[in-house]
């Protein structure tokens, strides 16, 4: 059985058939080709495959492509305005928020479903905001450092 | 410009690519033609395979090909063990990619499915059926060492992959002349690395050329080139291995593993692109695991705190078959570490490596260093308590003065430079360790104990001399290489044979070039992890690649500066020895308005309209660097943690790192290396454990189960540093990848010991569960009657 | 990772839904799929349908009215936790919506769908048992309510038919002078509760009124514990009144306790007294502060938050 979708992904409509089954990650790395939201674990623990469904975060592992038909998804490949980092992306380079980087574009997303719901938040809140994203590198140290420099900025806003 | 390169926290040149997710990984990667492999996997820790049918999976929707032991007879050899550890008895079992009649842990691959799609290859692997005739199975390496355990491989007795011992000085006397002896037994669990990207092969073999084509997630290329011309049959010059972005490693991503042998062996039979990437339960249940140390530890002492002497036995769990580096990380990388930064007057420890029905054991961030460490910090402590000393006290008694050109201790190691006492005293007074004493002393507050934890250590890194890689079995070398060329323009291309995965050496590396010839960092691009492109290097692994590859390269920008003085020389009409050089500047000596920058001389060279006699065009050089020594990091680091004795909660409130790997070139990355090492030295002692039940199961099969450290769970790290150069090393630095984790564990476990100290607890096992500790609490007082 | 194939149906109202389980037997319902997909994913559900109920708008969304909280069941659980409405009048259950999971969990997550999966680790069971809660469910025959008391049956079992599927969750508002708490013992990997204690406790003048406590994490499904009920109500609440109530909770785990790797039995039922203390405790701060604001009390809080 395949079932027919319509998901607009970074502003581009894609309408296909997808088994039942496909992951709305695997729809993004694999259908529309956009590899930068990340597969890290398989129980919705560690935050990597975070991305916006109109615009408030889901785990993209955790949702099949059949549930997001018809919605705006937003991947990390979506946040910049063309040339122009989003302030969280300059903010994750500037605090050395990152080393392998293979956690980064779902800890931004996440990051950014953060900034949306707590504009301006302590070190605390940034800290359990990112309780559902996982990083093996930096200790979390700098991403917070980096999420409080995004802080106050139009990170929040899609 | 060199002081403002060298030294400076600059933004990393790869970071572009990573936060706008364009980079490539592996599994990003898709080829013309590419069908998807699925790995069939053990469910049992010990069971002999009675038989296998895969004609229904092999008939299953888009499967392509199945292929089970028989098939690759001839066409795989067993994954290979490279380090041939001498003097220990050594026994390798064969480790086969796909299980040959027993299967020796439950993740041992049994068959392989390709197909046209994942999902497919999954469906198809719930096809193929398998007879096992269960055999029981043993996890604990203690276990498997004792009479009548389970026997995994039928040449091999005892279970016994080798036994090691370093030995110097005379223990017994040390013991027999000591006043206190106090002992512990120590549990290194196991620990599962969690690269956060999982492993992964694509494998590309094109018949009609017999080439072979990898992209894999390796922090070695070089070395699983070599590895796979010996499984495939191939020859070297036909495979190209690409390490391309490599989501982390921690030790788990050095072994070459049979999956991706697999992988290019489907491909090699199909003549099709195979991609294979691993979930990340597989990842649990085969990707190589850490630690798995039981210890048995003594330490001799004077009644003053002096140490006379420390004996233990080590056994170490190796998992079902030995992987590619095994045997060297609980002997070489450990045993020889036993003496830390103190005057230890004799030491002898016997290591037994013991196969386990588990995931096999390799190097796992600090490899070998983290478990000496803890053996002798938290046995500072246990002797500081029982001689009721400050444990600052008795380290500071028995800590090897300031040195600055070799100390050798009773291992035979000869370290290179360090200040142990200046590096604990900054830490202590950073902290106000006297204030925060005498705030203990008032006692708890509402059922809530703090604990002060010590941790003070030195690592062997920048492995190493290849003529010592020869003598202790490795069969490598450990030199790096590296290439520097400059175009027309002035912009720099930097070839290197490690293989950095997040390191950030794109940056550090082109900081090196850019103080040594005065250009700006943003010209000069690191190339790495590719086999054909990249000179031959041994990997990034040991806290390696700054200190030896940066070597390399900081020596290959000074011939480059050589050549250039005289090429500069030429066109200001002076003699080589006249010439001066400062800051991407030629001149001659006491005239620098007249100056011909590094750019200047590279558009010359590369064009070659006016050269001196003799000079040849082009300004390229290279370097194999091969180091004299290993580099000597050192740290002292602080934990304050509190207990709520009521349930065994520990919470980490406070954590000072101070960590001396020699200048910093870039500091903001330095800081970063130690932030993620002490968190994953934290998990270890707080959260982390792969525990396998009775029968060989591993209960802690996801991230539902295992506990990584969260964001919501850690304080601010406080990060300190001194500067104590490396008197070998052209730039002075020493390495800092695993320095965080090497103190951070037995820092914590200290400070959760003397939190408890006043209930009576003196040991429990890691990680420190809030059940474990408040069982230990109830024991505690039980015993106190 | 990789689900087994299953065919898929969508509803777009509650008679629809009717309709397609009786037309598919063995399907599942899919709604925000948290507790589903991960099953899924790692093959241990093989269903050979889903129906697809996240469109239903009449599931959706969160009244007060007639002294209740009607809240829908495909209302998220980040919408629990942010709802103004929730926190004046079911407080714990704000509080428990927002320590389910981490936040992205939080945003797709269903109240209808968690407690139809009747994890005994999972919060808002607990939390619904403590505040009388009952759920409207749509039958083959119309509609039923089932009291929260009667709903959760076991590990993972429920009062639900084949055919039912839960509509909504009815709360009764806090009445005044009542605080209510939720105290959560984490468990550092899933996130899930190790142990969970509801509390409701209602303060008259000096004494204790009504009380409620439910526990969760510790026997195959949510429990109340009437022998701490008793206890407290009509106490002074001391301090040693309510050590003293926290411990008969030992009274009502009968010998049935889970245990894990984690955390075993014998853990679990020596911690249950302690969580059960502070989560009367906590409940009781909050029934004397006037116009109690939302309780949020985790087990385990860094000094720092």
């Amino acid at each position: 059985m395949t079932v027919p979708v319509s998901i607009t992904v970074n502003g581009q409509r894609y309408d296909r058939e997808v088994e039942p089954r496909l992951l709305l990650v695997h729809f993004l790395r694999e259908v529309v080709g956009s590899t930068g939201t990340k597969v890290g674990c398989d129980t919705s623990q560690c935050g990597a495959c975070t991305v916006l469904m109109d615009g408030v975060s889901l785990k993209s592992c955790t949702a099949l492509a059949v549930q997001a038909d018809g919605a705006e998804v937003t991947t990390i490949e979506g946040l910049a305005d063309g040339d122009a980092l989003h302030p969280l992306q300059d903010a994750f380079w500037e605090k050395h928020g990152l080393q392998c980087g293979f956690c980064t574009p779902g800890m931004i997303m996440a990051s950014h479903e953060l900034l949306r719901v707590t504009p301006d938040p302590s070190d605390a809140q940034i800290r359990h905001g990112l309780e559902g994203n996982m990083c093996r590198c930096t200790g979390y140290q700098n991403i917070v450092r980096a999420v409080r420099q995004a802080a106050g900025t139009t990170a929040g806003q899609p | 410009m060199s002081t403002r390169i060298f030294g400076s926290g600059i933004r990393r040149r790869e970071d572009p690519r990573l936060i706008t997710g364009s980079a490539t990984y592996t599994d990003d990667l898709t080829l013309p033609r590419m069908v998807h492999a699925a790995m069939l996997r053990s469910p049992h820790a010990h069971a002999r395979i009675t038989a296998i049918d895969t004609s229904k999976a092999a008939a299953a929707p888009g499967v392509i090909a199945v292929y089970t032991h028989a098939d690759t007879e001839g066409g795989l050899q067993p994954a290979p063990c490279a380090w041939l550890l001498p003097d220990s008895d050594l026994k390798i079992a064969s480790y086969h990619c796909l299980a040959k009649d027993v299967v020796r842990f439950a993740g041992d691959i049994v068959a392989v499915v390709v197909a046209e799609s994942r999902y497919q290859a999954e469906d198809a692997l719930e096809l193929i059926d398998v007879g096992y005739e269960p055999l029981p199975a043993v996890t604990d390496p203690e276990a498997a060492a004792a009479e009548g355990a389970p026997k995994l491989h039928d040449e091999i007795d005892g279970n016994q992959a080798f036994h090691w011992k370093v030995a110097g000085g005379d223990v017994d006397a040390a013991f027999a002349g000591a006043d206190v002896v106090v002992k512990d037994r120590i549990v290194q669990q196991r620990l599962i690395p969690n690269a956060m990207e999982p492993r992964a092969a694509l494998a590309s073999f094109v018949g009609a050329t017999g080439e072979l084509t990898v992209w894999n997630t390796t922090q070695n290329p070089h070395i699983v080139r070599f590895l796979t011309s010996l499984v495939l049959g191939l020859s070297e010059d036909k495979i190209r291995v690409i390490a391309p972005e490599v989501g982390g490693g921690f030790g788990s991503k050095i072994a070459a593993y049979p999956a991706d042998f697999l992988t290019m062996f489907c491909s090699r039979k199909l003549n099709r692109p195979v991609k294979w990437t691993e979930t990340r339960s597989e990842n649990y249940q085969s990707t190589t695991h850490g630690r798995d140390h039981v210890q048995h530890v003594e330490l001799a002492a004077k009644n003053d705190g002096t140490v006379l002497g420390l004996r233990c036995t080590v056994h170490a769990g190796m998992g079902a078959y030995l992987s590619t580096a095994a045997p060297g990380i609980p002997t070489i990388l450990h045993g020889l570490m036993l003496s830390g930064v103190y005057t230890l007057p004799a030491v002898h420890e016997d290591v037994y490596g013991v196969y386990t029905n588990g995931v096999p054991v390799e190097a796992y961030r600090g490899a070998g260093r983290p478990e000496a460490t803890f053996m002798l910090e938290r046995m500072m402590d246990v002797l500081a308590a029982r001689l009721d000393m400050d444990p600052a006290d008795v380290r500071r008694k028995n800590m090897i003065p300031k040195f600055d050109d070799g100390h050798e201790v009773v291992t035979t190691l000869k370290y290179d430079s360090g200040d142990y006492p200046g590096a604990l005293d900054k830490v202590l007074s950073h902290a106000d360790y006297a204030g925060l004493r005498a705030k203990q002393k008032a006692g708890p507050a509402n059922g809530t104990y703090t604990g002060l934890g010590l941790a003070t250590y030195v690592e062997i890194c920048g492995l190493g001399p290849s003529q010592v890689a020869g003598a202790i079995g490795f069969q490598g070398g450990l030199w790096e290489s590296a290439i520097v060329r400059f175009h027309p323009s002035g912009k720099v291309h930097v070839f290197i044979g490690a293989s950095p995965h997040g390191q950030g050496e794109e940056t550090t590396f082109a900081q090196i070039v850019g103080s040594e010839l005065g250009v700006d960092p943003q010209d000069v691009k690191v190339f790495h992890g590719d086999t054909d492109n990249t000179p031959m290097g041994w990997g990034t692994y040991g806290s390696r690649t700054t200190a030896v590859g940066g070597a390399a390269l900081a020596l290959t920008a000074r011939k480059i500066r050589d050549k250039a003085k005289v090429i500069a020389a030429h066109l200001l009409e002076a003699a080589v020895e006249d010439m001066d050089y400062e800051d991407g500047k030629f001149f001659v000596k006491g005239a620098p308005d007249q100056s011909k920058t590094i750019g200047d001389i590279a558009l010359m060279a590369n064009v070659a309209w006016n050269m001196p006699e003799g000079v040849e065009a082009g300004l390229e050089a290279s370097t194999f660097y091969d180091p004299p020594n290993f580099t000597f990091p050192f740290g002292a680091h602080l934990a304050v943690v509190e207990v709520d004795a009521e349930t065994g909660a520990v919470a980490l409130k406070r954590y000072v790192a101070l960590d001396d790997c020699g200048p910093q070139i870039n500091p903001v990355i330095v800081e970063g290396q130690v932030h993620g090492g002490v968190v994953q030295g934290v998990g270890q002692a707080l959260w982390e454990e792969a525990v396998y039940d009775e029968g060989g199961q591993l209960v802690t099969g996801s991230m539902l189960d295992y506990a990584l450290p969260r964001a919501d769970l850690l304080p601010d790290i406080e990060v300190l540093s001194t500067v104590t150069p490396s008197p070998h090393h052209p730039l002075g630095v020493k390495g800092i990848g695993e320095a965080g984790t090497i103190a951070s564990t037995a820092a914590v476990y200290n400070a959760v010991m003397d939190a408890l100290r006043p209930l009576g607890v003196t040991s429990v096992r890691m990680p420190l569960t809030p059940e474990r500790v408040w069982q230990a609490i109830q024991d505690a007082r039980q015993a106190k009657g | 990772m990789y689900a087994p194939d299953f065919a898929y149906y969508r509803a777009d109202s509650v008679a629809e839904i009717g309709r397609l389980l009786r037309a598919h037997p063995g399907a599942k319902v899919l709604a925000g799929g948290h507790s589903l997909i991960p099953l899924l994913k790692l093959r241990l559900a093989a269903p050979p349908a889903l129906i697809d109920i996240g469109r239903v708008a009449e599931l959706k969304g969160i009244a007060v009215a007639d002294g209740r909280v009607r809240i829908g069941a495909l209302t998220t659980h980040a919408e629990i936790a942010a709802s103004s409405d929730v926190a004046r009048h079911a407080p714990a259950l704000a509080a428990a919506a927002g320590v389910i999971g981490d936040p992205a969990v939080r945003n797709r997550g269903t109240i209808g769908g968690n407690v139809a999966h009747a994890d005994p680790a999972s919060d808002l069971p607990t939390v619904l048992l403590a505040l009388g809660a009952s759920f409207a469910v749509a039958t083959d025959d119309g509609e039923r309510t089932i009291p929260a008391g009667k709903f959760f049956q076991g590990m993972m079992a429920t009062a639900l038919g084949d055919h039912d599927v839960v509509t909504a969750i009815d709360v009764p508002a806090a009445p005044g002078g009542q605080g209510q708490a939720y105290e959560k013992f984490s468990h550092p990997a899933s996130r899930y509760a190790v142990i969970g204690v509801a509390a409701t406790v209602e303060l008259r003048g000096e004494t204790v009124g009504n009380v409620a406590v439910a526990l969760g994490g510790l026997v195959p499904a949510a429990v109340r514990t009437g022998s701490v009920e008793q206890a407290l109500s009509g106490r002074a609440p001391s301090a040693e009144a309510i050590a003293g109530a926290a411990a008969a909770v030992s009274n009502d785990l009968g010998d049935d306790l889970i245990g894990d790797i984690y955390a075993s039995a014998e853990y679990r039922r020596a911690m249950a007294p302690v969580c059960v203390k502070r989560a009367l405790t906590a409940a009781l701060k909050q029934a004397s502060v006037a116009d109690a604001p939302a309780a949020r009390s985790p087990w385990w809080k860094p000094s720092w938050l």
